[in-house]
């Protein structure tokens, strides 16, 4: 038995990128914006790509699978790059994370899953919602915070953070992981032979039926700029402390 | 009607987030002239139960079915969504952790409720019912409305102040059918500190950064937080080093806190680190280099070197104590 494991993608700005908002700061100003895969998803790939290469487990094919326009085709080359085998685009714009849920689900229900990962959070609209609902989409057992994967022959390991520590979990595939920092430290970069290869991957563009969107964002505000820092002089370490217990009376 | 608000229990204690999370709920109850009522899952005494009715729980349902001791992400939701469904809940309010995090996207689902996540204030209106949430880590707010009949909130840790109240409340138990066949996640091991303060729990958090030079050079960063009752903390490049352990990255893809001091020595500052730390009520930055970006985020800043400042904080601290 060999199993395949998909990994769920988004889409999303570089996280060094100043975000700005037009329409009456109703939508994100998509400008100049340089898009990267979803920190937590790309730390997902890494892990699924150890796996696949490793001979002692049943992982063999890796597919990435996200909810895009075709401006997210970059974003999918990069990850057939790292290594994916394979790529499914479903071809809608995302809305929130209840629709993009469920059109993954749409399509996912049909295949024959080892297990599916996802990020715990996207780094822009920070729902931590996407992995959870489409595990319940699919009526399928999930594990979140999981911060490692083993796979043995067909045995998987997962470890789940804990409130100071964390679980060894032994579960049956197929499942749903919802991974965080620790799954990988790192993630791969593409090398060049990677890039070139891409190029020829299977990249399925699928079409399903529009789902419903449960919210609405409304407008956008960024945060107030906050007062200057109050300096204290490196000599004088006790009026940072009377600052602390006086005026900010937090010690 | 009602809202219901998912409690957890630490070897049957509540902690003080379960408090925040129905003191939050009383807010949003009044708003929608419902009552409050909790659901606690595990064993926990009757006593520490009708504490929940300090900050406004009306009626608690304690379930302590003996499969449920793990937590499993598809049976909880399922004896959630019963109990929902049983108390007609509008809103359903966990908290935005570990588990909370786990189950509110499955009932989403389950109950067909919007999701509003990671929350740090009251609605700003219920009808229709919107939430103001941090989007872009920290970056931005947006204003979201939630459409949908049943609500599933999960409130941010430390970003809401206890109410007390001085309801009656009953406690009832709630009795599920789930089966040892029905948990699909088995616990194979566990490796947890017990009685460590939790970074995620802490008021004070003290974190160091590169700017520490090395990691034998950390006992100052602990002697300061065990002084002031703090947990530790270090920026990305500290625990990808492994300098730290991976549980102490605070930042955009660590972890996202909220005390109310935090004090960054030797740490200067990305964006990213920024982004896990800006809901601090008030941050410290102590770094060598004027220019560093954390002094534009931080209310208090030292110009100096961590190695002679931190040791000098500390007795200042003890002092005080004396």
């Amino acid at each position: 038995m060999s199993m395949r494991v998909f990994v769920c993608l988004g889409n999303v700005p570089d996280t060094t990128t100043k975000v700005k908002f037009t329409e009456n700061n109703s939508v994100f100003d998509n400008t100049g914006v340089q898009w990267i895969i979803n920190p937590w998803d790309e730390l997902a790939l890494t892990r699924a790509m150890e796996l696949k290469e490793d001979t002692g487990s049943s992982v063999e094919k890796v597919t990435v699978i996200t909810v895009g326009t075709k401006s997210a085709e970059p974003t999918i080359r990069k990850a057939l790059a790292i290594g994916a085998d394979d790529a499914i685009r479903i071809d809608s714009e995302p809305t929130d994370a209840y629709d993009v849920a469920a059109k993954l689900a749409g399509v996912l229900k049909d295949e024959d899953i080892g297990f599916v990962m996802c990020g715990i959070e996207s780094c822009d609209y920070n729902g931590f919602a996407v992995g959870g609902m489409l595990s319940e989409f699919l009526n399928l057992p999930s594990v979140s915070s999981v911060s490692g994967i083993e796979v043995k022959g067909e045995k998987v390991s997962v470890s789940r953070t804990i409130d100071g520590g964390k679980e060894i979990i032994s579960i049956d595939t197929p499942f749903v992981a919802i991974v965080q920092k620790g799954i990988s430290i790192e993630p791969r970069i593409p090398a060049m032979r990677g890039i070139m290869m891409a190029r020829k991957k299977p990249l399925n563009v699928v079409e399903v039926s529009d789902s419903e969107v449960l919210t609405s964002h409304k407008s956008f505000e960024l945060p107030q700029p906050k007062p200057p820092c109050k300096m204290v002089d490196s000599e004088n370490v006790k009026e940072l402390f009377d600052l602390l217990q006086n005026e900010a009376k937090v010690i | 009607m009602a809202v219901l608000v998912f409690t957890e229990n630490w070897d049957g204690k509540f902690k003080k987030l379960s408090f925040e999370l129905i003191s939050y709920a009383q807010k949003v109850a009044e708003k929608l002239n419902m009552p409050v009522v909790a659901l606690s899952i595990g064993e926990v005494a009757e006593d520490e139960l009708k504490k929940l009715g300090d900050y406004g729980a009306e009626k608690v349902l304690s379930v302590t079915n003996e499969y449920l001791k793990t937590l499993d992400n598809q049976m909880y939701t399922k004896v959630i969504s019963e109990v929902a469904q049983k108390e007609n809940a509008k809103v359903i309010l966990l908290s935005h952790n570990n588990t909370g995090k786990a189950l509110a996207p499955r009932l989403s689902v389950k109950l067909k409720a919007a999701l509003g996540s990671g929350l740090i204030d009251l609605p700003s209106v219920v009808d229709p019912f919107t939430v103001n949430k941090k989007v872009f880590t920290g970056k931005a707010f947006v204003t979201v409305e939630l459409n949908s009949e049943i609500k599933v909130l999960t409130l941010s840790q430390n970003s809401f102040k206890l109410i007390s109240s001085d309801n009656k409340v009953t406690i009832e138990e709630y009795l599920t059918d789930i089966q040892e066949s029905d948990t699909k996640t088995k616990v194979a091991s566990t490796d947890k500190e017990t009685g460590k303060l939790l970074l995620t729990d802490a008021e004070i958090v003290v974190s160091g950064g590169r700017g520490m030079k090395s990691p034998d050079n950390w006992g100052p960063i602990e002697e300061l937080a065990e002084l002031l009752g703090a947990a530790t903390a270090c920026s990305r490049p500290v625990s990808d080093e492994g300098w730290r352990p991976h549980e102490e990255h605070t930042g955009q893809t660590g972890k996202i806190i909220a005390p109310n001091l935090y004090i960054a020595a030797g740490i200067s500052g990305a964006i990213q680190h920024i982004a896990g730390v800006s809901s601090a009520k008030f941050l410290v930055a102590i770094n060598t280099d004027p220019d560093a970006p954390i002094f534009e985020a931080a209310d208090y800043g030292i110009v100096g070197d961590v190695h002679k400042i931190l040791p000098e904080l500390i007795s200042i601290v003890k002092e005080s104590k004396l």
